[in-house]
């Protein structure tokens, strides 16, 4: 069955137990993002410290491809420096929208990797990167204001 | 009541080459997305073919044989949609693109009419809150051109029209009426008579959104007693790109018309244009002519099934799949709850699932739902939810799919809980 490699067992668990929800104080930038197709929506927080993303933190209702995949950017960008938060994004926008022909690196992506089985799914795509564009939306923020 | 035959539904699916492919490798395809377009049986894909491999011209324009075959091909499908819906004449029925078109051109001209029709500052629009947005936006668009102002009719819990406010939300000011007859969303059949009763105490036009009746239930423009009906041809069988607006002729002939180009003008000069009578004077340019043509072959087909022994299946499949998603545990219909004044358009929420999930899932099992808000999303809004799975069914449906879809739903709720 194809549509097992995309409710792949780590994304059903982000989805059950995310990650880092809630919305969180303080925060430098906040970012809303709707999918108008189908409604899913994320408000996206995000703290920076010394070009450092110091904290990731959202509310939002939506499929479990667009939640899991938030909970696990979470994971994937906090902590971490900004230039290399925003490459993590690159490498996986690229693998998502890679229609299955990208090989995704697991040590850049770690859970992100899950969401290679998206790529099939051209209609799920967008599920998949709501949180990223909130989180590039907000991070642009924060540097727009530095 | 007059009894009818039940259908031959094992015939009927014989006549769509589409029902018998297999999805995802080996399974057979439930089609359950009838409300967003219709299967096309082969006698309308051999219309479609026979025009173009013998007939194809352009219309109204050539005295060449082909070009009155194509023309008569073309004017006859008028015909048909006329006998279709009951139109007292011919030339009141209008081709359009879709049934947005056909709504979008009757909110353009009565923006430009002159006195007596004309919607300007002040004046009001009534919809309701469970049309589809290309009921909404046209007129928000209106309002945002003249100054006029967009009044809307609620819903009940149940999932009809609140017409409790009838006569507050009617009034001496309001211009025009538009509303759904059958939502997209709902399955509701909106008691169109009241309103119509109601905007002609007060003058005001009407104009009904027939997208999704027209295809399920037998429609006589007469007896619904509007101004205008819009509907597309894609869900009753047609091809896509083709949609019918009628409108009472004494108003098509005092509106100003919509688009400007070849077909619709009496003379042009260099300094100034007139137009052509009715149905031309609003088909600008040249018409789906094999869309029209496919078209009057679907409603061939309709009409020899019978529409009234088509709205009996499809009423009986409503109390079947009702009680059937009664059934199962945290389902929610959203949308009247018993098949009476409603058609086999069900849609539903999963506690728990995003309807995404839900319809990822079915498509797995070869089931296809739609999911998302349906493009009524004020409607969505309105029940507090982001979204819904909708099953809705049509003449070639059978128990055994609504079935298959209770089934799904099982295997929906393995994989998410």
């Amino acid at each position: 069955m194809n549509m097992e490699s995309m409710y792949q067992e780590i994304i059903l668990d982000h989805y059950k137990n995310p990650h880092g929800r809630g919305l969180r104080e303080p925060f430098d930038a906040e970012s809303f993002q709707v999918n108008p197709t189908c409604g899913d929506e994320v408000t996206l927080r995000v703290a920076v410290v010394d070009d450092k993303v110091t904290d990731v933190s959202y509310e939002g209702q939506g499929c479990s491809i667009s939640q899991a995949s938030t909970s696990v950017l979470t994971d994937l960008v906090t902590g971490r420096p900004v230039g290399e938060a925003l490459s993590t994004m690159d490498a996986f926008v690229t693998m998502v929208q890679g229609r299955g022909q990208v090989e995704p690196d697991e040590d850049v992506l770690e859970d992100g990797v899950a969401f290679a089985g998206v790529a099939k799914y051209p209609a799920r795509v967008k599920c998949a990167l709501l949180g990223w564009m909130a989180f590039k939306d907000a991070v642009s923020r924060v540097e727009g204001a530095a | 009541m007059t009894t009818t035959a039940p259908l031959d539904v094992e015939t009927i699916r014989k006549d769509f080459p589409i029902l018998s492919r297999l999805v995802h490798g080996d399974k057979p395809l439930v089609y359950l997305d009838n409300a967003a377009t219709s299967q096309k049986p082969r006698q309308v894909l051999d219309a479609l073919v026979e025009y173009y491999e013998k007939h194809n011209a352009n219309v109204h324009r050539g005295i060449h044989t082909l070009a009155e075959e194509a023309t008569a091909l073309y004017e006859g499908a008028r015909d048909k949609v006329a006998a279709f819906i009951g139109a007292p004449s011919r030339d009141e029925v209008v081709f359009t693109k879709n049934s947005s078109e056909a709504m979008n051109l009757v909110a353009r001209v009565l923006g430009e009419a002159g006195p007596g029709y004309r919607v300007g500052p002040g004046d009001e629009i009534v919809i309701t809150e469970m049309e589809h947005h290309s009921n909404i936006v046209p007129w928000h668009q209106l309002a945002d051109r003249t100054g006029a102002t967009v009044k809307w009719f609620g819903l009940t819990d149940e999932g009809r029209l609140d017409l409790s406010t009838l006569d507050s939300v009617i009034t001496e000011r309001t211009k025009i009426v538009s509303m759904v007859h059958v939502s997209n969303l709902l399955g509701t059949i909106n008691p169109v008579d009241k309103v119509v009763a109601r905007a002609r105490e007060v003058g005001a036009l009407v104009l009904i959104d027939a997208s999704q009746s027209a295809p399920h239930l037998p429609l006589n423009v007469r007896d619904l007693g509007a101004d205008f009906v819009a509907f597309t041809g894609h869900k009753m069988l047609g091809p896509t790109g083709v949609g019918v607006l009628w409108g009472r002729h004494q108003l098509l002939n005092e509106l100003p018309p919509f688009l400007g180009g070849g077909e619709m003008i009496e003379l042009v000069t260099m300094e100034r244009s007139t137009f052509a009578a009715p149905p031309h004077k609003f088909e600008a340019g040249t018409p789906p002519i094999a869309e029209a043509v496919g078209l009057g072959a679907a409603i061939d087909y309709l009409t020899a099934v019978g529409m009234q022994a088509i709205a009996a299946h499809e009423h009986e499949l409503t109390e079947y799949v009702l009680a059937a998603l009664a059934d199962v545990p945290g389902v929610r219909i959203i949308g009247p709850p018993t098949a009476e004044g409603r058609v086999a358009e069900v849609s539903f929420s999963v506690e728990g699932i995003h309807p995404h999930d839900v319809g990822q899932v079915l498509d797995d099992l070869g089931i296809a739902v739609r999911v998302g808000h349906h493009c009524a999303r004020p409607a969505v809004v309105h029940y507090g939810i982001p979204a819904t799975t909708r099953a809705s069914f049509y003449l070639y449906n059978t128990t055994a799919e609504a079935d298959a879809l209770v089934a799904g739903l099982a295997q929906v709720k393995k994989v998410f809980t």
